[in-house]
């Protein structure tokens, strides 16, 4: 009995000196796996769910195109296009594409893969119109980007 | 004198606290990417107009939805996009035993036709509809689940033989100027 209470004397306290050390750690990879979220999207992204997604890659290869109504009011009603900081016309589109084409090597920029982030009430005109102009720039890879979910009826 | 025989210790136990509350500040702000989405091609620019094709109207599936977002699938109207999985796995492994629709896989066509005031919304949920019945039929010749095929790369050897004989042939026609 003697050698239990022996034992018994013995220190309980977990040592937690190292749990700084632990969450720094946790901390670290946070803060550099964050990215930084580069422009400010100027339109309404609710960006509709479906099921059947699949991911891409390479995300180098990926130039995102917004679409959708403009936050600010001045901007109007009507869903507009938005690259990099700006809204631009689709006209520019052919303009954007090769700008984006030039930032990658020679070998890869036919894979290029435009990712259309389209707001759900926008209508299919703005796309159509979108798609005949990635079309006339050589951009043929498309992504619409979705959330996974399944689409409840309102 | 007698104090500096022990170190100076610096009360850390707050250490961990503060390390936490920046953690929890990058948790939160953090947003991972979504890049996932819907995949298409596009078709290449033609300046001339394409050869017209001589293809038969049952190796077609058309589906047409109009700028009330209601949906026309071989001219008989359908209320639920849900329903169209089912009638594209029909179409495709028809086989020739309905007339109205295809005679082999690999012949098999879907048509997807919308229009100018169709909602972005609607016609994703159609193309995802399409892709569903695909991804299922791939999934069950290949004997996996359509989760596990839609993580399958495009040039795995697995996803090439899923497609062999039964090529996804779907085609977006560039939508009517009716509806705004």
């Amino acid at each position: 009995m003697s050698k239990f209470k022996k034992k018994s004397a013995a220190s309980q306290d977990i040592p937690t000196s190292a749990l700084p050390d632990i969450i720094f750690m946790l901390l670290f990879f946070f803060m550099v796996t964050t990215v930084m979220r580069e422009q400010t999207i100027l339109v309404e992204q609710d960006i509709p769910k479906a099921t059947q997604l699949r991911k891409l890659e390479r995300k180098s290869l990926i130039s995102y195109i917004y679409i959708g109504k403009p936050k600010e009011k001045g901007f109007g009603e009507e869903p507009r296009i938005q690259v990099n900081d700006v809204f631009i016309s689709p006209s520019d589109l052919i303009r954007f594409v090769q700008t984006e084409k030039d930032k990658l090597s020679e070998a890869e920029r036919n894979q290029i893969t435009m990712a259309l982030k389209v707001d759900d009430e926008a209508k299919m005109g703005i796309v159509t119109d979108v798609q005949l102009e990635l079309r006339k720039a050589n951009a043929l890879k498309i992504m619409y980007n979705a959330i996974q979910g399944v689409v409840v009826e309102e | 004198m007698r104090n500096s025989k022990k170190a100076p210790e610096i009360n850390s136990s707050s250490m961990a606290d503060i390390a936490f509350l920046l953690l929890i500040f990058f948790l939160v702000t953090t947003q991972f990417a979504s890049d996932k989405g819907i995949l298409i091609q596009l078709p290449p620019k033609l300046d001339e107009k394409p050869p017209e094709l001589e293809i038969p109207d049952y190796q077609i599936l058309t589906v047409l939805i109009n700028s009330y977002d209601n949906l026309l699938v071989n001219n008989d109207p359908m209320k639920e996009v849900t329903d169209l999985t089912q009638k594209v796995k029909d179409h495709v492994l028809n086989n020739g035993v309905d007339p109205t629709l295809s005679t082999a896989p690999d012949k098999a066509i879907v048509s997807i036709k919308s229009d100018r005031g169709t909602t972005y919304e609607m016609y994703l949920s159609v193309l995802d509809a399409v892709d569903q019945a695909y991804n299922e039929l791939y999934a069950d010749k290949l004997g996996i689940t359509p989760a596990e095929f839609r993580e399958l790369d495009n040039s795995s050897e697995e996803y090439q033989k899923a497609k062999e004989g039964m090529p996804k042939q779907v085609s977006i026609a560039e939508p009517t100027d009716i509806g705004g």
